[in-house]
């Protein structure tokens, strides 16, 4: 049986694909048999950060609607042998998505995968119902702004109200908080929530902190899940998380601003 | 501090501190948000029912009925206030 993760957040562009397809590389990486879901259909874009848009065929609505069966419409990853993608369509909107449809597909792949990460749209509405209803985990992904912040409170409501578990009356969705585009220096300066502002609202389990980082642009230009990206600062970070959801005991990074050497401490770098 | 941000400090950063308005704007929205959410989603429907109801018998205006839902940790509270019109009740 797979674990079934979503990767949610209720605001748009916070990170959840960026986050998506790190955490399903991440956990391929680890030995973990692993797809990654893109549910942002219409608006479909986690081929294109997982570098295989020029390989996709098929996809879930392809395969929800019997059009194609799963094995011709996933695309196993090229670096990673355990990890393959299930594309969005581009064409059709998020209602193709039924509850039906999308709970025989999920059924089909947890009998062959350890994990399946549901890469959810932005907003509220249908299609971010359908990405969280069926999980068994959640990664809230959270800017420290206060829209962002927000919108996770507003979606944690909706784990704990509208998700088959809450349905079916069994053990909550066990939610993650993922706090991304984290700028130490500003939040040294008073200008940016920081971790505890945030955990002092959301109060959730701490997955990780990902820096704001000029490696998540040049990842997603090449198709590259930041995580490869082992020199950047994001790439460590999402590794970090990714051993903290198995279980590891990591400590957190990227809090606080690097040491300035003196030549720059005395200009302002 | 550098030497430069020693200059820079002098004069009155709008931005520094903001966060702390941030943290308050948000503790705010987000315990307005969640008393709201604990509604249960009939109470429309359940309100417009009951004002049917009462008008079978009592000539009341459309905004006489208000139905209120309270919840704490031990207990939940739906309140039912009906407003009866003043003067001897016109019985249909
Ligand atoms: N840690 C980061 N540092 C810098 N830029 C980032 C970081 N995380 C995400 N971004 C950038 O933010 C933008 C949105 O990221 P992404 O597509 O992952 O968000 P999303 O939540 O999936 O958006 P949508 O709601 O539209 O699906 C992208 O341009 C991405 O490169
Ligand atoms: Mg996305």
């Amino acid at each position: 049986m797979a674990k079934i993760i979503v990767i949610t957040s209720g605001k748009g562009g916070v990170g959840k694909t960026t986050t998506s397809a790190s955490l399903a590389m991440g956990l391929a990486q680890k030995g973990k048999r692993t797809v990654v879901i893109d549910f942002d259909v219409g608006l479909r874009n986690l081929d294109l950060i997982m570098g295989c848009e020029r390989r996709v065929v098929y996809d879930f609505v392809n395969v929800i609607n019997n059009e194609a069966n799963l094995s011709q419409a996933l695309i196993r990853d090229k670096r990673c042998d355990l990890l393959y993608v299930l594309p969005a369509s581009q064409t059709r909107d998020k209602d193709a998505l039924t509850k039906e449809g999308v709970a025989r597909v999920l059924e089909e792949l947890s009998a062959n995968y350890d994990f399946i990460i549901c890469d959810s749209p932005a907003g509220i509405e249908h299609g971010a119902t359908m990405a969280m209803y069926f999980a068994d985990d959640a990664v809230v992904v959270t800017n420290p702004e206060v829209s962002s912040v927000r919108d996770s409170d507003r979606m944690l409501g909706i784990l704990s109200s509208k998700s088959r578990r809450a349905e079916m009356n069994e053990e909550p969705i066990r939610e993650f908080l993922l706090l991304t585009r984290y700028d130490p220096s500003r939040v040294q300066s008073g200008e940016m929530l920081s971790v505890d502002d945030v955990q002092e609202i959301l109060a959730l389990k701490l997955l990780g902190i990902i820096p704001e980082s000029k490696a998540v642009l040049t990842a997603s230009n090449s198709g590259t899940p930041v995580i490869l990206d082992r020199e950047s600062d994001a790439g460590q970070a999402y590794s970090d998380m990714v051993a903290r959801y198995l279980g590891d005991e990591v400590p957190h990074r990227f809090l606080h601003t690097e040491k300035k050497g003196f030549l720059s401490r005395l200009f302002g770098g | 501090m550098g030497l430069l941000d020693y200059f820079r400090a002098t004069q009155p950063i709008a931005n520094a501190g903001s966060a702390t308005v941030a943290k308050e704007r948000l503790q705010i929205l987000v315990a307005h948000d969640r008393a709201a959410r604990g509604c249960p989603s009939y109470l429309p429907q359940l309100q417009t029912e009951i004002l049917a109801v009462i008008r079978k018998y009592i000539d009341i205006d459309m905004n006489a009925v208000t139905v209120s839902y309270e919840q704490s940790d031990a207990h939940e509270v739906l309140e039912l206030n009906i407003i009866l019109p003043d003067g001897p009740t016109s019985s249909r």
